[in-house]
């Protein structure tokens, strides 16, 4: 090497053409397709129901009853019963199905091992999971309403059942993404198994459990089939959970939507966005919930 | 403390100490402790796979002993045995002999949980709970059932002070215990055993993952906890055992070509001087040599 050029030519970083930045370009080009195809109809949903149901919607819409029959305008009346039966059903199948299904999933992925009886619980749960909603309610009907009546608490039943799996398989999944390494921490100084899963692997795990639990609850609250066999449907405020028909917003949308009346329409869009928006606020929570949690990440 | 018969028995032989000459226990600096670990003829098997065979050595109270060797020799499986720590593994399995003060580890009515209180670990990757710096400390006397506030703050400034950690987070207890440094965190994690006053800690290479100026850190807290604990440490670094340690147990690999299984073997267990400088067996040589592994 002897006296280096005084021009040295500039280096070519660019990328380098060929197959190489066509295959680049093509993966692009069609994971921004998939973005807008999965995108377009979400959008088309909400733009709709925005504007085919906020007319509809008022403070009396929200709070007041009874349901009037379907003829007269949406002026009159309220969906206040089906809102009280939506929260009432929805979150009493929160409260049967949430503790069972992470309780499930603690026992699976702490406790169980490679046990067969863990094994099968893993197993029932994926099964349940395919289990049509509407079989789901049809079974609640046979064993419970034949022999209880209708009540909220039946659809309760039937919405924890569609529930459990999605909640078991969710926390499953978060407890097993908390590293050993924590586990260690704790057993080394002297902690049993309970403690260990309550002090150190839940807290670690709490916010995938909880974004996992809410999505179950939103999927239920939108759940319709198995309401239809279990609640039956009234027209006015039924507080009571555990005895008489109720009625609740995905039913109300079902049976007004299936109207010719101008009336009956425009409260299946409001009852629709009404039940959109309590996903949205219980989304909201829940993520100020876990942030909570979760405020030791950093 | 005073083992006075074997001081008075050393002095009347040894007016002056000459080291590398005599027998092992004589060269260790300062007094030999009593033995706190008895280990006979220990092997660990994982499922149907031998991980180690056939350990024996004693393990000397307030001294810090180092386990050698190169990968795969079972230096981490053995110190995991010492406080059933293996038991969390399935499929694994301690045979021999393995007696802590007296009583055997692996006896009948032996309570693992009992026993981790008492004999505490620290990871090779530093491991805090994802909780405040107060929280990680208190973590282990709050399970043990400690709910006085003003004995928690005492414990943690204590542990946290023992650790050399105290001054560099005093202001700052209540911010998350990931948000410290490699270093820090790993001193975190040694408040965190310590606080729960353990007789013994165990520490599995705990400066590995760190830069030298903590490495020196943790070293230095290592020398400042033997006068209260006894110490049994992992290491891949062989200037830290000539550092830290008062004896030196040298781990290799034996391969079974036959039935292609790797297993290891303690080779030599002495006075960490004497390991290094008069190695008996051919092997520890070649390794503390740097000729092999």
């Amino acid at each position: 090497m002897m006296a280096v050029a005084t021009e040295q030519p500039a280096a070519d970083l660019r990328e380098p053409a060929g197959w190489r930045r066509t295959k680049n370009r093509v993966a692009t080009v069609l994971m921004w397709v998939a973005f807008v195809c999965t995108l377009v109809p979400l959008g088309f949903v909400l733009v709709t129901v925005i504007a085919k149901g906020a007319s509809a919607i008022s403070w009396q819409f929200l709070t007041k009853g009874p349901i009037p029959p379907n003829v007269l305008p949406v002026t009159i009346g309220g969906m206040g019963p089906a809102v009280v039966g939506t929260l009432e059903i929805t979150g009493f199948a929160a409260l049967i199905a949430i503790p069972l299904g992470v309780l499930g999933a603690v026992y699976i992925n702490e406790y169980g091992g490679n046990r067969a009886l863990a094994r099968l619980i893993g197993f029932m749960a994926d099964v349940m999971t395919g289990v049509p909603s509407i079989v789901m309610g049809l079974f609640i009907f046979t064993i419970w309403v034949l022999h209880f009546g209708y009540s909220g608490l039946a659809g309760s039943f039937a919405l924890g059942c569609l529930m459990l799996p999605v909640v078991i398989r969710s926390s499953y999944e978060m407890l097993r993404l908390v590293p050993d390494s924590l586990r260690e921490a704790s057993y080394a100084v002297g902690a049993t198994k309970a403690r260990v899963t309550v002090t150190v692997v839940l807290p670690a795990a709490i916010g995938g459990i909880v974004s996992g639990a809410l999505l179950a609850i939103a999927r239920a609250a939108g759940e319709t089939a198995p309401l239809l066999f279990t609640i039956l449907v009234v027209e006015s405020t039924n507080t009571n959970l555990f005895s008489g028909p109720n009625t609740a917003l995905a039913t109300q949308i079902f049976i007004n939507a299936q109207q010719p009346f101008t009336g009956a329409q425009q409260r299946a869009w409001g009852a629709a966005l009404t039940l959109i928006a309590i996903a949205f606020i219980l989304m909201l929570a829940a993520r100020i919930v876990t942030a909570r949690f979760t405020r030791y990440t950093r | 403390m005073e083992q006075s018969e074997q001081n008075v028995a050393a002095k009347t032989e040894l007016p002056k100490p000459t080291a590398l000459e005599q027998a092992a226990p004589q060269d260790v600096s300062g007094t030999p402790g009593r033995p706190i670990f008895d280990v006979r003829n220990v092997s660990v098997w994982y499922s149907a796979f031998k991980a180690v065979t056939d350990v024996s050595m004693t393990i000397h109270e307030n001294e810090i002993t180092a386990f050698i060797g190169s990968s795969g020799s079972g230096k981490t499986t053995v110190l995991r045995a010492f406080n059933r720590m293996n038991d969390l593994v399935p499929g694994a399995r301690v045979e021999g002999e393995m007696h802590y003060r007296g009583t055997p580890l692996y006896g009948k009515d032996v309570s693992p949980i009992a026993v981790r209180r008492r004999i505490g670990m620290v990871f090779q990757k530093p491991n805090p709970f994802r909780k405040s710096i107060y929280d990680n400390v208190a973590y282990g006397p709050r399970i043990n059932g400690e709910r006085n506030r003003r004995k928690l703050d005492e414990i943690v400034e204590r542990s946290l002070r023992r650790a050399a950690l105290w001054d560099e987070v005093k202001n700052r207890l209540k911010s998350s215990g990931l948000a410290l440094s490699g270093g820090q965190a790993q001193r975190l994690c040694i408040a965190r055993t310590i606080a729960v006053e353990p007789d013994v800690v165990l520490m599995d290479e705990p400066a590995s993952a760190l830069d030298p100026i903590a490495t020196g850190a943790i070293e230095d807290l290592m020398r400042e906890l033997k006068k209260q604990y006894t110490i049994i440490i992992v290491t891949h670094n062989m200037q830290q055992a000539t550092r830290v340690s008062d004896r030196t147990a040298f781990f290799s690999v034996l391969t079974d070509s036959k039935n292609d299984t790797r297993t290891g073997v303690l080779i030599e267990y002495g006075s960490t001087r004497q390991i290094f400088e008069d190695p008996q067996d051919s092997r520890t040589q070649a390794y503390v040599t740097g000729r092999m592994g």
